[in-house]
């Protein structure tokens, strides 16, 4: 549906080279990256409101990079909401209409039945000023889609509303993929939301895609330490392989027969080490002795520092675990990590 | 304790503050150098102007207000500063939205370029204006044989008008624009509105008022020059020049009247200024 080759964006201080997407018809895809790797500038460059340096776009197999943001059909949602304060929320659903050739019985139909899906119809006529962020937002979805858009795009769509807020529009963004069957684009720093709302995703780092492929994969699989260290993987750290070991400092880890080529890092999840009082021999897990560091409470979770030899690992606990197993800072304990738990980068 | 104890008569009786602790008696220096200060600047500005209201008699202002030279003169100097704010408006606009949204080599020179006519001396915009429209030059001749003349006609007033008012209107109305996100105008354009559909039903409703304003500043300023009309246009007399014309040939007394109604209109003016300025709406979150 939205294909992007070679796409080139150049500024003084800034530059994004060789950018390449495929986002399928329906696909609910999302474009993850921390603030400053350039998501902004390829969403711009879609609806053509930035510069473009270099390479084309396509939407449904038309050419669109050259034209004007108006004959594109592709709609925008921003973080900010960017309602028209001067304007009603009726007022603000309806504007783009007049530009589509529908009739008009037909698109008051279209509009109502929008503002029904999403729960604003009570709220038609006020002015925006004083609505919640759940509501701005909702409208801004509502206006987005009342023009049929072949594609829409959210620029962090949930990052600027307040916790509670933003799980009931996941749930409606969700629900709104699912219904209308139209492209989502999703620009987003938060990998939970690409967990929860993504089929595919791609991670964008300093202007370059660094891993594309669906959430699952890209979660359970990533390929470089910048993509483990962003899909949360707590330890990621340089190795030197040797047949079916890695070697990590002074420890040596049996990794199986995995392949190893060209890769230098081991990465494994805080949730998968395993926090032991005594030494439990299984043939295909990892176990060092080690000493606590520091316990750091999260709420639920307690994350734990541990040393082994010179290597420091963190580790996710509950707060059930901590207690049952007594652990605190400066006992030697043992840690344990499946072989299947280590991915290699 | 005593059951009509008042929290707020305890702390007046003790001079506490709200923190509960004791209010310092003793005022900052800082408070009687800005009170001063503020006293001078003030007066500095209101005595001269006051002095001079209060000094020609009622029956002055009312003779003055009754001279048709006069009346026709403030007249003058109104509509044609009026209209230097129209046309201010008509070509100032579309410039000013340039300057606030695009960013291009050169533009710190154009802004400095805005700002020349603010700063020139007055006499220099006359003469400059005068230059270009004189029988010598190329421009000038083409545009009297067009009909348009400049020297000694309204058409030249307001030209000299517009000079030296537009730049208070493309500053005024460039601040406007920068003030409205660029976002919106984005939204629009993707749900189908063009470039000028979107300045006329997102941009403009939100800068009409920084608009008004600009227009008013444009305005005032044009309302009160002198040394570049006396240049260009000595008749038909605007206030101002009607003004040092009474000083010259009859003194203090003669120009006094028809100084007070001018400060009258420009006060007026200056007045709508406060009323109609953007008031920073309060946003919910």
């Amino acid at each position: 549906m939205i294909e992007i080759e070679n796409l080139r964006l150049d500024f003084s201080s800034f530059c994004l080279d060789d950018i390449c997407l495929d986002v399928k018809e329906s696909e609910f895809f999302i474009l993850l990256g921390p603030t400053g790797a350039g998501k902004t500038l390829i969403l711009e460059a879609i609806t053509g409101t930035g510069p473009v340096h270099g390479g084309t776009i396509r939407v449904g197999g038309r050419d669109i990079t050259s034209l004007p943001p108006e004959k594109r059909g592709i709609g925008i949602v921003y973080q900010d909401y960017a309602l028209f304060p001067h304007l009603s929320v009726m007022e603000n659903i309806t504007y783009g209409l007049r530009y589509h050739s529908n009739s008009s019985t037909d698109s008051r139909r279209w509009v109502e039945e929008l503002m029904m899906k999403l729960g604003i119809r009570h709220i038609a006529d006020r002015s925006i000023t004083h609505l919640s962020g759940g509501e701005k937002q909702r409208i801004a979805l509502a206006r987005a889609l009342s023009v049929h858009p072949s594609v829409l795009l959210l620029d962090e769509p949930l990052s600027a509303l307040d916790p509670n807020f933003r799980a009931e529009i996941r749930e409606v963004l969700k629900k709104l993929h699912k219904e209308m069957g139209i492209t989502f684009l999703m620009v987003t720093h938060d990998f939970s939301e690409a967990l929860f709302l993504g089929e595919r995703t791609a991670i964008l780092n300093h202007g370059k895609i660094e891993q594309m492929g669906s959430v699952k994969d890209v979660f359970s699989r990533p390929k470089t330490p910048f993509v483990a260290e962003f899909v949360g993987m707590k330890n990621v750290l340089p190795a030197v392989f040797e047949g079916t070991s890695a070697r990590v400092g002074d420890l040596v880890f049996d990794i199986g027969n995995m392949k190893n080529e060209g890769r230098s890092f081991i990465a494994i999840r805080a949730e998968d080490i395993l926090i032991r009082k005594e030494r439990i021999a299984e043939g295909d897990t990892n176990v060092f002795a080690c000493r606590i560091m520091n316990v750091a409470d999260l709420g639920v979770l307690q994350e734990v520092s541990i040393k082994c030899g010179s290597t420091i690992f963190t580790a996710i606990l509950s707060k059930g675990d901590l207690l049952y197993l007594d652990l605190s800072e400066s006992r030697d304990v043992y840690m344990a990590v499946r072989n299947s738990a280590i991915h290699l980068l | 304790m005593n059951p009509f104890f008042s929290a707020r008569g305890y702390y007046k009786e003790n001079k506490l503050n709200v923190y509960g602790m004791k209010k310092k008696i003793g005022k900052d220096p800082w408070f009687f150098i800005t009170l001063f200060c503020s006293v001078t600047v003030v007066t500095f500005i209101l005595f001269p102007l006051i002095e001079m209201v209060t000094q020609p008699s009622l029956q002055d202002l009312k003779d003055t207000a009754g001279d048709t030279d006069v009346l026709r003169s403030i007249w003058l100097s109104i509509y044609t500063s009026g209209l230097a704010a129209v046309i201010s408006f008509i070509i100032g606009t579309p410039f000013a939205y340039l300057l606030a949204r695009k960013n291009f080599f050169g533009k710190k020179v154009v802004e400095s370029i805005i700002d020349l006519p603010i700063m020139i001396p007055h006499p220099v915009v006359g003469i400059a204006i005068l230059g270009l429209a004189g029988k010598n030059h190329w421009l000038g001749q083409f545009m009297q044989s067009i009909g348009i003349h400049i020297m000694g006609t309204v058409t030249g007033i307001v030209t000299v008008l517009t000079f030296v008012g537009l730049p208070f209107y493309v500053n005024t109305v460039k601040t406007g624009f920068e003030a409205i996100p660029v976002r919106l105008e984005n939204v629009s354009r993707s749900l189908g509105a063009s470039m000028s559909g979107t300045f006329l039903r997102v941009t403009f409703p939100l800068a009409w008022r920084s608009m008004l304003v600009g227009m008013i500043m444009c305005c005032a300023r044009a309302i009160s020059e002198f040394g570049a009309v006396v240049i260009v246009a000595y008749h038909p007399m605007i206030a101002p020049v009607m003004i040092y014309e009474r000083f010259t040939a009859y003194g203090l007394r003669y120009s006094q009247p028809v100084a007070v109604w001018l400060i009258f209109v420009c006060l007026a003016l200056f007045i709508l200024l406060r009323i109609v300025s953007p008031v920073k709406e309060k946003s919910g979150d």
